[in-house]
């Protein structure tokens, strides 16, 4: 019995990668009773099984199948037929068991060569970080566009098991990368829901989305934990359905986080669903959208941050300066090149949050003036005191060198 | 009965010595473990289940199966957490090896304590490697894995030679030949050592740890 495992990209082209070779002959060992001896040998060769099926190159690439290409199997009966390995392809004489019945022999036949795909399919590395791609595109809810995953490079770990859709994504990236609370997207429809524990049946894309929105590094282990065959059982389903839910545009709730280090609930500023980093700067009269759920937010982060103190005394100065424009007509500022809006953009919001900054207090006139006196006056004794400790710095500069 | 002895070598940066181990140690125990053996009346047994599951190394391009026992693992780390201070600590060439020996205990009278009677050691050699820039630590990376890959190979092929493994012993003997000790699995009775080596092969720091007390057969 044969088992080849062979790659398929989107494109069509496919790739024998392994064959796995299982035979029995007549060759019979009189000795050998069916007892523990046989079972005992058996189970060895089923744990061998699974030792070498990490090590063989199709493991790799197996890990990181997903929108390039999938990994499929096929069962056949009969004689091995080595031809699609290419040259130089290597084999692993994995184990022998001998039975009253006939002598078991499980090998397996692995390319090494895999030139083939290399050129085409491996060019296009996948995006480290995530990448929204409709920047010129309006859309009404910017958090379901198609991004693509944010792939770590850490070694070790699994750089994207299935691209999984949106909201997934977008979770791990904000758990990655932000001190935030995670954001509650709760996504109806075939995705369910994203952590806590979704209970989702253990299915293709689904398991992979359910591996991913659980993501910690010790899970690099569990992922992988369902063994090889049923991981290419998965694969069969995971090509038709993963083409499918990245383009299911569902709707979204989008609950806006409370960004880190605002401890006061952004009630003065309720802007519409967006995620804005220093919201309490933001200039009061953008439009409001009075469907906003987070107007009130419940609690904020408990974050335990030293900058707290600091940040906070920033907001609020930074609050009042705004207040000192609201004597001017503000026109809709439309930045080039950003969305049209019935939201507020990211860069006209900024542009227009930090057209203004306050003054550096050291360069303000008055105060530079007079400390730049302070400090003509003071010089000559500085330098009498210096002079003195000449002969400590002289041991300084030498335990440098 | 002569013990069998498979010396396996590789050349791993300091950061990798760990994974490197723990991937051959787990991988030539996955074969010698089995479930805990329940005792029944009649002098059977039956044997309990054991997982496994993958493990991803960080330093290593590389993932390698073992048996799903937290103890086991704990108990590996262990050792190899002090092999490692041992090699770093050691300075000049860093080269050391770590060896793994399956043994038998056998009953003596008194006044003669047990014999402990190996079957099967596994010396694995390491020889720790500085490197200096980013990428050819990345070359190391792939080429370690792939080593591995080679030495699991190998492990694979011996272990399925099926030469002498111990007899299944009766509900007497079975402390003689597996460890009981642990909750969820049941490995043959092993133990693991190390020792810093120089350049010459001569042990510098002898520094032997036992996992299980054993005594000197007179």
């Amino acid at each position: 019995m044969c088992v080849e495992i062979s790659l398929k990209t989107s494109e069509g082209d496919s790739m024998e990668l392994e064959i796995w070779c299982l035979e029995m002959n007549e060759k019979c060992d009189k000795e050998i009773k069916v007892s523990y001896t046989v079972y005992n040998r058996l189970s060895l060769l089923l744990k061998s099984l699974l030792a070498i099926t990490r090590v063989t190159p199709a493991y790799r690439l197996s890990r990181k199948q997903g929108h390039e290409y999938v990994i499929l199997y096929r069962i056949y009966f009969g004689e091995v037929q080595l031809n699609g390995l290419g040259e130089g392809f290597q084999t692993v004489r994995v184990g022998t068991v001998g039975t009253p019945v006939g002598t078991i022999t499980l090998s397996c036949a692995y390319r090494i060569n895999l030139a083939f795909m290399s050129t085409r399919q491996f060019e296009r590395t996948p995006p480290i970080m995530g990448i929204i791609i409709d920047h010129f595109v309006d859309r009404p809810y910017p958090s379901s566009s198609p991004m693509h995953p944010c792939n770590y490079r850490t070694a070790g770990e699994d750089t994207g098991v299935t691209y999984p859709s949106v909201e997934d994504s977008q979770e791990v990236c904000t758990t990655s990368f932000s001190t935030s609370p995670p954001s509650q997207l709760m996504v109806p429809g075939k995705e369910g829901g994203v952590p806590p524990a979704p209970n989702q049946p253990a299915h293709g894309a689904q398991a992979d989305q359910e591996r991913l929105a659980t993501y910690t590094p010790s899970d690099g282990a569990h992922c992988a934990a369902t063994p090889s065959s049923s991981e290419d059982t998965e694969t069969v389903s995971n090509s038709s359905e993963g083409r499918a839910s990245p383009h299911d545009v569902l709707e979204t709730i989008f609950v806006r986080k409370v960004g880190a280090f605002v401890n006061k609930p952004i009630n003065q500023v309720t802007l519409t669903s967006l995620d804005i980093p220093f919201a309490m700067f933001a200039p009061k009269n953008l439009e409001l959208e009075d469907a906003d759920p987070m107007v009130n937010p419940p609690d904020s982060p408990q974050t335990e941050s030293p900058l707290q103190g600091s940040l906070h005394s920033n907001g609020s100065s930074g609050g009042s300066s705004g207040n000192t424009h609201d004597d001017f007509v503000m026109i809709d500022f439309k930045p080039a090149f950003s969305k049209d809006d019935i939201l507020p953009m990211d860069l006209g919001t900024f542009y227009r949050e930090f057209q203004n900054p306050p003054q550096l207090s050291s360069l303000s006139i008055d105060i530079g003036a007079q400390s730049m006196a302070e400090d003509l006056d003071s010089l000559p004794e500085k330098l009498a005191v210096h002079e003195k400790n000449v002969r400590e710095f002289d041991a300084f500069v030498e335990t440098l060198q | 009965m002569n013990c069998r002895s498979e010396v396996l070598e590789v050349s791993v940066e300091g950061r990798q010595v760990e994974e490197a181990m723990l991937a051959v140690l787990h991988t030539v125990l996955l074969h010698r473990s089995t479930g805990k053996f329940h005792y029944k009346k009649e002098g059977t047994y039956s044997i309990g289940t054991v997982g496994t599951q993958d493990v991803d190394c960080d330093f290593i391009d590389f993932t390698y199966v073992r048996v799903s026992s937290e103890e086991l693992d704990r108990a590996l780390r262990k050792v190899v957490g002090e092999f490692k201070d041992a090699l770093r600590n050691s300075g000049g060439d860093g080269l050391g090896q770590i060896s793994l020996e399956f043994y038998q205990k056998k009953k003596s009278r008194w006044p003669f304590s047990d014999e402990c009677i190996p079957w099967e050691v596994w010396t694995v050699k390491v020889h720790v490697v500085a490197l200096a820039t980013e990428q050819e630590r990345q070359i190391c990376r792939e080429k370690v894995g792939e080593k591995l890959c080679e030495k699991v190979i190998n492990i694979v092929e011996v272990m399925n030679r099926h030469e002498y493994l111990p007899k299944m012993p009766t509900q007497s003997e079975v402390d003689n030949v597996f460890d009981t000790g642990l909750r969820d699995v049941q490995p043959y009775l092993y133990k693991i050592s190390f020792q810093i080596t120089d350049a010459l092969g001569t042990s510098v720091t002898t520094t032997m740890r036992r996992l299980i007390k054993d005594t000197l057969a007179l």
